[in-house]
């Protein structure tokens, strides 16, 4: 059986465009909230470059990562989003350029 | 061009896009539905890099658990953002030309790996059959993982515990 597939670099060039977004979006965004959301796409990106290998590879181990990932960002977004709701209480805001000390 | 190739261009165009608007939309609930636009698609992808087990995780615990908690936040917050998405100021244009150049540099990396339209261990067929099946990932999980893997329910209590302690007022 042989397929004709789609090559695993551009697999690869799809995760680097999306870890550059997310990046992007990381240093350019003020609103904690849409930062956070741009983590998950670089969180995403790194799933999609472990998936890329484990294909090329055939090595299921590569499947077990993304899987870890993914609960690791759902405990991640848990306490992230708890920490912006207990600044926004504090604060008032959740913009990141008026949030510059730590003590309230 | 068969299958895989139209499917991929379909979806990545399709990521891409809403990944980009994620950034580059100003209300916070318009970007969140963008972001799970951008999981939809990625699980396309992930469909396509045979992994059809992570795509419905993908799809149930990102685009469904994950970002309804994003959406309960945003409207918790009732966010009303005025004025530009991200003003101009040095630190920002530098962030910018940093993204660019590691774009451009992971790129011009990728594009130097021997690019092969086959797959290798592909000949197997029995192999091609089992791999990324729920039985298989599980076979791994709970033999050669089983102690990462129970390490994650301890991290999901403590984050649980860590959410209630942060976000309560007075407990």
């Amino acid at each position: 059986m042989n397929f004709t597939v789609v090559p695993t670099a551009n697999y690869l060039i799809l995760a680097a465009a999306l870890f550059c977004l997310g990046m992007l979006g990381v240093l350019i965004r003020r609103n904690a909230l849409v930062v956070f959301m741009c983590i998950e796409l670089m969180l995403n990106a790194a799933n999609l470059t472990f998936l890329a290998f484990a294909r090329e590879r055939g090595d299921t181990v590569g499947h077990i990562s993304p899987f870890f990932i993914i609960a690791v960002a759902a405990a991640e977004a848990a306490v992230g989003l708890a920490i912006i709701i207990s600044v926004f209480r504090n604060r008032g805001t959740v913009n990141i350029e008026e949030i510059q000390s730590m003590k309230h | 061009m068969n299958a895989e190739q139209l499917l991929f261009v379909v979806f990545s165009i399709g990521t891409i896009v809403s990944a980009a608007s994620v950034i580059f939309v100003r209300n916070p609930v318009a970007s969140a539905m963008s972001l799970v636009a951008s999981f939809f698609f990625l699980a396309g992808i992930y469909v396509l890099l045979w992994a059809h087990t992570i795509a419905v995780l993908q799809i149930l615990v990102y685009a469904g658990a994950i970002m309804v908690l994003f959406l309960f936040v945003i409207m918790l917050l009732s966010l009303t953002d005025t004025g530009p998405i991200a003003q101009l100021s040095p630190s920002r244009i530098a962030g910018a030309i940093a993204t660019v150049a590691l774009l451009a540099a992971l790129v011009s990396v990728f594009r130097k790996l021997p690019s092969s339209d086959t797959i290798a261990w592909a000949s197997d067929a029995g192999r091609v059959a089992t791999f990324g099946t729920l039985k298989q990932l599980g076979a791994v999980m709970y033999t050669q993982w089983l102690f990462p893997f129970e390490a994650v329910s301890l991290l999901l209590l403590v984050a649980i515990v860590g959410a209630v302690v942060v976000a309560k007022s007075r407990i």
